[in-house]
């Protein structure tokens, strides 16, 4: 096969569900597509909307974020605050030029090794049909800072 | 194994170790290239890959290094840290560095045992090392947070496993909160006649324990109470126990039964629970004969002084001076303080009546196991009779096994009981009835002490055993029975055998609401419901929530003696937490820096556990670090960049995002 293209996703998986989910992957042998580099955060909440767009803006040509079922956070409710975030961001990406696909919440148990394999080769497959990903402009450190900022600041207008 | 000495760059010392897991990483991962490739990286003084990094000479090799390199950073690039983090930690810590000056990579579950690609893998785990080096040089001292361990300890469920545990914990000196929320503890077991493999006297073995517990001075035993809440942390959980009522006083009562005999209905009248309806009792009742607490207690439901309030209330007379009868009692609360919990909340067997062509609640003499349990039981609705509905001995009967079990349309799962289960209700219905017993099975499974020597005695008194799955049930034309349609594999050919009754063994399952109660625990369960331990070979008793253990089946279908190695084992860590006297907390907590806090407040409502308060004066926002426990949500909140969560500062996870995308 010529060169297919191998696109780069970085994933942020919290500790308690979906990294464990990815550990049983693991334990399972399940085999899934390698592009796939994970960040371990505590919780889903804890994602930063600026590292969704600094991983974008460092290269990545997609960007999951992984956390535990509603109702199953280990800590109550991170999950409910990523979700908000994640629409928000999603805004912020489409006037960026980011297709929806390069961007993706999954809720993933620390049973669910098989989704991580589903997930992770769906993703994949997705965002190398879209072909790398070129930002209009580079977003300067700046620009990720500001996006960011009107991201949290919006989140708190929702309400909490 | 050889090392690599780099170049330095950036005021630390970083040491990196690629472990080869035997050939679990180095099968899939060129982990000598790994090695080459971090000694390239700013920082790296030294990289090595070696055959197992957990093994002692793995661990003295850190050592070693840190004294004779200087080295001040540590990376270590192996299995989950999930599994070793700890382990690497105190390597670290024993050579002389601050425990946290190290990171883990996960080259094992996380790359060389998913991906095929040998070179892609490498690829991969040149990103994932390149993160974890670049990280790792932001990594500060941090001081685990000490707190003590809360001597008492909860146990929620008695059955075999909530007992045992309590026992166990109750004679090594702690206090004990037992809650069951029937009226009676027992659980399953206390439903049998005879258990396999032995045929010992279930009640015989149980009883003693039952009232041992209920008696023992260090344990408070709370029968129809349920867990409502529960919040804390390791050695320091805050529970809430709601307490039905019993509309007994429980202190007064003292089991005579006079009321029981006294009730305005004379015939007992309503479905009785614990004989799975097979039997009836009176609004007023004790679940079994050896129920623990001896106490009566009275079903609002059936109670015609609930009802209408026109009750003569004889039982009030009967009970006479003693005066235990109370209408009045109410639902109430129970606060209290534990360092430990263990869940022993057993299981729920399969519905039979989901396979509908198994015909239970069609044909009334199709049964669940668990009900021929108590037709065979002494003390059961028929006195230790096997009988039919219509009162008449059974000339034939049929065993189905693996109903809700091995199936692929409900639980694909082996419930592991069924097999021995079957053999047992076979020899106790031969022995009753001298009837014609059909084991109908997949396969056998007789896999423990003294299983297959049972099997081959239940064979020899002459239980037929037919191999093969029963395709349906359905009455024998012109005669009461039922037919079993299944194709015996072994003689190749489809028989249809007709039998008085049919016996259907159910499986396991989760309790229905297993969700509910996991979630108010804080844990997770596995696929098919059952709650998940922390590691099923390591750590098969413990949870990912510290503190909270798992013991019975409501970790997955065993049997009693499994059961009860189970209830031992989870008493065990949980003593051996009380008597350390302490935990060390991770450091992972959030702090705010003062100076950058702008005081808009939009961090205080993120916080779940109310850890975020804000200072009048100063106007800034201040975290309790006892109350924090890490999930970083307000970090990522802050508008103004002023909270820091320890281990995972915004540097720290900048850097990783950089680690993995920068093209080497
Ligand atoms: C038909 C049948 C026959 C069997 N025969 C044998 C045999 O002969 N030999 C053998 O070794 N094994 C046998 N087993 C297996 C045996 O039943 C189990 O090993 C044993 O009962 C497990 O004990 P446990 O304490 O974990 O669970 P359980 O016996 O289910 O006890 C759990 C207890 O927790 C309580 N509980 C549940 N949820 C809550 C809650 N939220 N709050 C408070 N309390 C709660 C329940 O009311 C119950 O009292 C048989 C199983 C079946 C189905
Ligand atoms: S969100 Fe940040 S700036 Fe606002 S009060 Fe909290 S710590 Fe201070
Ligand atoms: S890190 Fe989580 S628990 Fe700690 S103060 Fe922030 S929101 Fe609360
Ligand atoms: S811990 Fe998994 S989403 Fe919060």
């Amino acid at each position: 096969m010529p060169d297919q293209f191998e696109p780069k996703i970085v994933a942020f998986f919290c500790n308690w569900c979906t990294y464990l989910a990815a550990d049983l992957a693991g334990t399972s042998r399940l085999k899934y597509a390698p592009n796939i580099r994970v960040v371990r955060l505590m919780c889903s909440g804890r994602v930063d909307p600026q590292f969704v767009l600094d991983a974008f803006a460092k290269g990545a040509d997609g960007v999951l974020i992984g956390g535990c079922h509603p109702g199953d956070c280990h800590y109550q409710e991170g999950n409910y605050k990523a979700l908000r975030r994640a629409h928000l961001l999603r805004t912020v990406l489409r006037e960026m030029g980011i297709e929806d696909d390069r961007f993706r919440l999954e809720w993933i148990s620390a049973s669910e090794g098989d989704k991580v394999r589903t997930v992770v080769n769906d993703m994949v497959a997705k965002v190398r049909a879209l072909g790398p990903l070129h930002l209009a402009a580079k977003p300067t450190p700046q620009v990720v800072a500001a996006h960011a900022h009107s991201i949290t600041a919006a989140a708190v207008v929702g309400g909490a | 194994m050889s090392d690599l000495i780099g170049g330095n760059g950036c005021g630390v010392r970083i040491g990196v170790y690629v472990c080869h897991c035997g050939t679990n990483i180095a099968g899939t991962i060129d982990v000598r290239a790994l090695a080459e490739f971090a000694a390239t990286l700013p920082g790296v003084v030294l990289a090595r890959d070696y055959k197992y990094m957990c093994s002692d000479p793995g661990q003295e090799l850190i050592k070693k290094d840190i004294a004779e390199q200087n080295l001040t950073r540590i990376v270590v690039a192996a299995c989950s840290p999930c599994l070793h983090e700890k382990t690497f930690r105190h390597a670290t810590e024993e050579g002389g560095l601050n425990p946290f000056f190290f990171h883990m990579v996960n080259l094992r579950e996380h790359d060389s045992w998913v991906h095929t690609d040998k070179v892609a893998a490498t690829e991969k785990g040149k990103d994932l090392l390149r993160a974890a080096v670049r990280r790792v040089k932001h990594h500060k001292p941090l001081e685990r947070r000490q707190v003590s361990i809360n001597p008492d300890a909860l146990i929620v469920g008695g059955g075999i496993a909530g007992i045992h545990a309590a026992l166990t914990m109750a004679n090594a000196g702690k206090h004990v909160y037992l809650v069951e929320r029937e009226p009676t503890i027992g659980g399953h077991m206390a439903q049998f006649d005879k258990t396999f493999p032995t045929l010992d006297c279930a009640a015989c073995i149980l009883t003693p324990k039952m009232t041992a517990a209920k008696t023992h001075p260090n344990i408070t035993l709370w029968t129809l109470s349920e867990v409502e809440k529960v919040e804390g942390y390791v050695g320091n959980y805050k529970v809430s126990v709601k307490r039905k009522p019993r509309y007994i006083r429980e202190d007064v009562c003292v089991g005579c039964l006079e009321c029981v005999e006294a009730c305005v209905y004379k015939q007992a009248k309503v479905l009785d629970e614990f004989n799975l309806g097979l039997g009836k009792r009176r609004p007023i009742y004790i679940p079994f004969p050896q129920a623990v607490p001896q106490l009566v207690l009275i079903d609002p439901e059936s109670c015609i002084e609930f009802k209408s309030g026109t009750c003569k209330k004889t039982c009030v007379e009967a009970c006479a001076e003693r005066q235990a009868i109370d209408f009045k009692q109410q639902e109430r609360f129970e606060e209290i303080d534990v360092g430990t919990i263990i869940l022993a909340t057993g299981f729920d067997v399969f519905d039979a009546s989901r396979i509908p062509y198994y015909g239970y609640g069609t044909y009334p003499n199709v049964y669940t196991a668990l009900e021929l349990e108590r037709l065979v039981n002494a003390s059961g609705p028929t006195a230790g009779e096997v009988l039919l509905r219509d009162g008449t001995k059974p000339k034939s009967v049929g065993i189905i096994h693996c109903v809700g079990s091995r199936d692929d349309n409900t639980n694909k799962y082996c419930s592991r009981v069924c097999c021995m289960y079957s053999l047992k209700l076979a020899h106790l219905i031969k022995e009753k009835t001298d009837a014609e017993v059909y084991n109908c099975y997949i396969d056998i499974r007789a896999p423990g002490k003294g299983f297959e020597e049972f099997y081959n005695r239940v064979s020899e008194e002459g239980t037929h055993f037919i191999r093969g799955k029963v395709a349906d049930v359905f009455p024998t034309e012109g005669t009461n029975q039922l037919t079993m349609r299944v194709e015996d594999t072994l003689m190749s050919m489809v028989r249809q055998i007709s039998v008085d009754m049919v016996v259907l063994a159910v499986g396991l399952e989760a309790q229905s609401d297993a969700q509910d109660v996991r979630r108010r625990f804080n844990i997770s369960s596995s696929t098919e419901g059952f709650f998940l331990e922390r590691h099923p070979k390591l750590a098969p008793v413990s949870t990912f929530t510290d503190g909270v253990f798992l013991a019975g089946c409501c970790q997955g279908p065993k049997d009693i003696p499994d059961t009860v190695a189970q209830a031992g084992a989870a008493a065990a860590e949980a003593l051996a937490l009380i008597d350390a006297g302490a935990v060390e907390l991770e450091p992972n907590t959030a702090y705010i820096e003062e100076e950058l806090c702008s005081g808009c407040k939009t961090c205080i409502p993120m916080c779940p556990y109310s850890a975020i308060s804000f200072v009048a004066d100063k106007k800034k926002a201040a975290i309790n670090e006892v109350l924090c426990k890490g999930c970083g949500t307000c970090v990522a909140a802050c508008p103004s960049g002023s909270i820091v969560q320890n281990l995972f500062e915004d540097v720290e996870v900048f850097d990783e995002i950089e680690g993995v995308l920068a093209y080497a």
